[in-house]
């Protein structure tokens, strides 16, 4: 058991999947964020078009949007993020066209989040900050997006621990996290319980403190109502 | 509208030049964001009309789509059988009065929660094909059936646990004062009405295990994706045969979530929906793990719905 993990890089494989997380985290929380401002918009437009995103997004497979930027934007129509004279080309193409396919797929749930978050706000919070003549720009700053993003910690947390499982699918367009090592060890060596077990335990212990994390904020920071 | 109400007031003449000003831009990023993807395609052959018409001839769904199409129902629907079982059982037990099996469901039920499916796939394939467990033909199948079971069947136990908690006291109390054990008072009082206000979220959970079922794909399991796949390879139009596989999940999934919407305003409508407070908070149990969306997302469209 611990020749094999001499023998192939667990930790490389699973920082892997800590960069891909990150990555696609911060820009899942750009487009996620910008998504969410469209579609609470006054403007109908601008709301129609986030939630033509977000329905579109949310209901198409991860595996293929990923499998779509591998075959399809990289190869077919040839958008290159990387340098194609560098000899690691492929490499990095591959790895940063999987956290484009997740930042765009979790952007579309971040948005929910965030909107879930300002509709946990009641009406009245409005109206009080109206009726004491707080202008719009001090009643979103002071009263209504203070108590909206305390409302989505929550469902943000859940969406950062599914970005964390979810970057496995980038394995299948090439990029050499730790699900696609497993892949590699248990076909070239054992298919044994204890390398399952060993990788599995990888994930609950990235994703299990960002769950504690996450609900001991949204109860610390939750709005008493 | 209740976000625009929260958010904003009633537009003056000033506001509302603005908002004719965004408007503009609004359709102007539509339509350069369009522009873009049609020059694109244009520029590298993609748009010659045979390859996008060759999709309406009979060959590519009799060969290619229907048979994936339906490998993913199958898939799907033997797996949401299955997990409800699985999440039926588990929730049972984690509701058990029993302390070792409380803890022993909740120890098979977040772990197999916070595994990535995809993980479960690999190896469970793996260890099908080297045993040949189900016969070739059915290896790929059982592997992302299990997988599915168990990753949906724990997210569903959440949700039967989340479902009971959120019942008033006095459901289960007035069970115990007539006599009947914790046991008997779990199964005929509190699970049916749990399992009421859960079925919105159990059809969104379905549109999760449809999504998630195209991760067969990495394991040779002939469903829908792979099958646009071979469309693309067949017929060298790779990009029209993804954009329609795209569009044929997007339509079965879009359906699942308005009947969810549907079914939940039905309930709550007689005053069965699920209750407000029930397991929110508590990251991971409200958004499930691959996402898809129980309960907060189970109603999209225009119009957000007062908070609930």
């Amino acid at each position: 058991m611990l020749d094999l993990l001499d023998k192939y890089d667990v930790l490389g494989a699973f920082w892997m999947t800590i960069k891909l997380t990150v990555f696609s985290a911060i820009g899942a929380l750009v487009i996620g964020t910008i998504l969410a401002v469209m579609r609470v918009a006054p403007v109908a437009i601008l709301r129609r078009l986030g939630a033509f995103y977000v329905n579109t997004v949310r209901n198409t497979p991860l595996t293929l949007i990923l499998v779509f930027c591998s075959l399809g934007l990289l190869y077919i129509l040839q958008v290159n993020l990387a340098d194609p004279k560098s000899p690691t080309s492929i490499v990095d193409n591959n790895i940063r066209w999987a956290i484009v396919g997740l930042a765009a797929y979790h952007a579309a749930f971040v948005c929910e989040a965030l909107r879930s978050g300002v509709n946990t706000v009641p009406l009245g919070q409005a109206e009080a900050a109206r009726s004491i003549g707080l202008t719009f720009s001090q009643s979103l700053r002071e009263v209504i997006l203070p108590q909206a993003f305390r409302g989505s910690i929550a469902p943000l947390g859940s969406v950062l621990i599914a970005l964390t499982k979810n970057t496995t699918v980038a394995s299948i367009i090439g990029v050499a996290e730790a699900s696609g090592l497993m892949k590699e060890i248990i076909e070239n060596e054992t298919a044994s319980f204890a390398v399952f077990f060993i990788f599995a335990l990888g994930f609950v212990i990235l994703t299990l403190p960002v769950g504690i994390l996450f609900t001991s904020l949204s109860r610390r920071l939750a709005v008493k109502r | 509208m209740s976000t625009q109400n929260v958010l904003f007031d009633a537009p003056g003449p000033k506001a509302r030049r603005r908002h004719a000003i965004f408007t503009l831009l609004g359709f102007g990023l539509a339509a350069v964001t369009l522009a873009l993807v049609l020059w694109k395609l244009q520029a590298q052959g993609q748009l010659d009309p045979s390859m996008w018409t060759v999709l309406f001839t009979a060959d590519v769904w009799t060969e290619y789509l229907i048979p994936g199409l339906i490998n993913t129902i199958k898939a799907a629907a033997i797996s949401i059988v299955f997990a409800l079982a699985f999440g039926l059982l588990f929730g049972m037990g984690r509701l058990s009065p029993n302390r070792p099996i409380r803890w022993a469901s909740g120890v098979v039920v977040e772990f197999f929660r916070s595994v990535p499916v995809l993980l479960m796939m690999y190896f469970f394939f793996q260890v099908f094909a080297f045993n040949n467990y189900f016969g070739t033909d059915y290896n790929s199948l059982a592997a992302v059936v299990l997988s599915l079971t168990l990753y949906n069947g724990s997210v569903i136990a959440e949700l039967v646990r989340s479902g009971v908690h959120s019942l008033p006291s006095g459901q289960s109390e007035a069970g115990l004062s007539i006599g009947l054990t914790p046991g008997q008072t779990l199964r005929s009082i509190q699970l049916p009405q749990a399992l009421t206000a859960m079925l919105p979220a159990l059809v969104g959970q379905l549109v999760v295990i449809l999504k998630d079922s195209a991760l067969g794909t990495a394991i040779t399991y002939p469903e829908l994706l792979q099958a646009a796949k071979d469309v693309g390879t067949a017929y060298g139009n790779v990009i029209p045969a993804y954009v329609l596989a795209a569009l044929i999940f997007i339509v079965i999934n879009y359906g699942l979530t308005i009947s969810a919407g549907r079914v939940e305003r039905g309930l709550s409508r007689r005053g069965r929906g699920p209750r407000k407070g029930g397991a929110t908070g508590v990251v991971g149990t409200t958004v499930d793990g691959s996402l898809g969306g129980p309960l907060e997302d189970a109603v999209v469209g225009e119009a957000p719905g007062p908070p609930r």
